[in-house]
């Protein structure tokens, strides 16, 4: 089982929900589909969701939620299915 | 009690802003800094800068008891929001005044009032002002909503009290999109502000967007003529003037005359926006909402006036009467405000943070610049897109265009994409030169003048 590292897309403040309060689009250990939302980035106010690109099942996350993300930096880590 | 050491609550340009008009008055100014504005150009002009938490900005700039304790312990005797952000939470203002410090604007109870829109509409017409055709306060349950509406007549918007600045708004062509659109308003203004309470308003399809600056000492008030800023994208403006182009002189009267009659029925204390729906058709105007705060657009005010918004505004928090009765306030010439935001205009204005790699500033005769900017100057990716302000002033609206036209043209933002292409294209537009738009027009033109990338 390859495990592969997600880096974010773009800069901005990462989301794990929806809107504040909501249960996260996914926990540790889901799978995901090519196409799932795995979280939002906001940059100046503007959402963008991260839609996987590969399926596989998510193992960690390396941003917490409302953090702060750089464009590069490692987002999630994917185990291959 | 005059200040000595102001707090600024805020970022970017507006930061600069005060730092600047505080540094006038001889004020010392504590930065507030987040953890992705260390340096950025506020914080390099201000005295002293202070930290307040992480780059989200719920986790600094809009953290009320991180706010004020850096605040405090900075040593400031006064606090400055700026816009956005603190500015109109009545609750950071009234926990300001009770640890004995200065807020730089109105009290606590007018920001509650006039934040509630559903109350500053109902207060406004006690006062006289003119208010567009809607429901009496809140509209509480579908029934009664049924009802205001059949009163107003359709197509009526559906608005959330809590709301404001064009959010929380919805328009029913019908009493069927009605039934269906008001739980699903009330719902969305519960999630969004807290608090689920509507009211109702008459659509005006072709509005334009004309407000009243004014200013007050708690004790009196005057007004400083108008803005329009009927260019508007996502209902965000994106272009303002003063004066508004084509207002007949009576209707600028009595449109002032009623801003000054709410602001002094409300004791207002500092600078304030009453927001208006102009409909040119039939002359008749219509108040939309107050601003208790300092606007984006003031500039074009100080140019038509000669006046320091920012500066009056610290003058009268520090105790200070109003310096000028209405009749000193004469305006001059006609002053436009273009916003540069960090938005690549031909990409869907996709917001573009990065670093600004070089930057050329307009300048010469009536330009002014206000802007968080300078070359290699990091543009983060948290908050909103606003770089600059490019405001020009001339003699007529004419010649304000010909010079804005010069003044675009020697401005080079480089490193990230910016609004200015808008703007070019914008002044090439008969229907721009000649005043003829409407808050909705600037979305249409869009679809059909997209702009090259």
């Amino acid at each position: 089982m390859a495990l592969k590292t997600v880096h974010a897309p773009l800069p901005g403040t990462f989301y794990r929900s929806p809107t504040p309060g909501e249960p996260p689009f996914k926990a540790e250990n889901d799978a995901v589909a090519v196409g799932d939302t795995v979280g939002l980035i906001e940059v100046m106010k503007t959402f963008t969701p991260v839609t996987a690109e590969e399926a596989g099942i998510l193992k960690a996350f390396h941003v917490g939620n409302e953090d702060a993300v750089m464009a590069g930096q490692p987002l999630y880590d994917l185990e291959e299915g | 009690m005059a200040l000595r050491r102001i707090f600024v609550a805020n970022r970017g340009e507006i930061a600069v802003r005060i730092v600047r008009a505080a540094r006038e008055l001889g004020i010392a100014t504590v930065q507030a800094v987040s953890a992705a504005d260390g340096a950025m150009l506020a914080a390099r002009l201000a005295d002293a800068v202070a930290p307040v938490g992480p780059a989200h900005a719920t986790k600094s700039y809009l953290d009320k008891e991180a706010m004020l304790r850096a605040a405090r312990e900075s040593g400031c005797d006064a606090v400055h929001p700026g816009y956005g952000f603190l500015s109109e939470n009545a609750d950071f203002a009234r926990m300001v005044e009770e640890a004995g410090l200065v807020f730089i604007g109105p009290s606590a109870d007018t920001i509650r009032q006039m934040g509630d829109k559903a109350t500053a509409r109902r207060m406004a017409a006690q006062a006289g002002v003119p208010t567009l055709p809607g429901s009496e306060g809140r509209v509480e349950g579908l029934a009664a909503a049924r009802a205001a509406a059949a009163a107003v007549g359709f197509p009526v918007m559906i608005k959330a009290a809590a709301g404001g600045g064009g959010r929380g708004i919805r328009v029913a062509a019908s009493a069927e999109a009605l039934d269906a659109l008001i739980p699903q308003a009330a719902a969305e203004a519960a999630a969004a502000f807290g608090d689920g309470g509507l009211y109702l308003e008459r659509f005006v399809a072709e509005a334009r967007h004309v407000e009243v600056q004014v200013l007050g000492d708690g004790r009196d008030a005057i007004h400083l003529w108008e803005r329009e800023c009927s260019l508007q994208r996502r209902r965000q403006k994106v272009w303002e003037e003063a004066p508004a182009p084509g207002l007949a002189p009576s209707a600028r009267e009595a449109l002032c005359a009623s801003a000054v009659r709410l602001a002094r029925a409300v004791g207002y204390r500092g600078a304030g926006t009453l927001e208006y729906l102009y409909d040119a058709a039939t002359g008749a105007f219509y108040f939309i909402e107050m601003n208790t705060r300092i606007q984006v657009e003031h500039p074009v005010t100080e140019m038509i006036t000669g006046l320091d918004l920012v500066r009056e505004m610290i003058r009268i928090a520090g105790g200070e009467p109003l310096r000028l009765a209405q009749g000193d306030v004469q305006p001059r010439g006609h002053a436009i405000e273009v916003r540069i935001n960090a938005e690549d205009a031909a990409r869907g204005f996709r917001p573009a943070p990065g670093t600004v790699t070089g930057l050329t500033v307009p300048g010469g005769p009536g330009v002014r610049f206000d802007a968080m900017l300078y070359p290699g100057c990091a543009v983060p990716p948290f908050y909103d897109s606003l770089l600059g302000k490019l405001v020009v002033w001339d003699e007529t609206r004419a010649a304000a265009l010909a010079r804005l036209e010069r003044a675009l043209g020697e401005l080079a933002v480089e490193g990230v994409p910016t609004t200015a292409p808008l703007h070019r294209a914008l002044l090439r537009d008969p229907a721009v030169r000649a005043g003829a738009v409407h808050t909705r027009w600037l979305e249409a033109w869009l679809e059909s003048n997209p702009l090259a990338p």
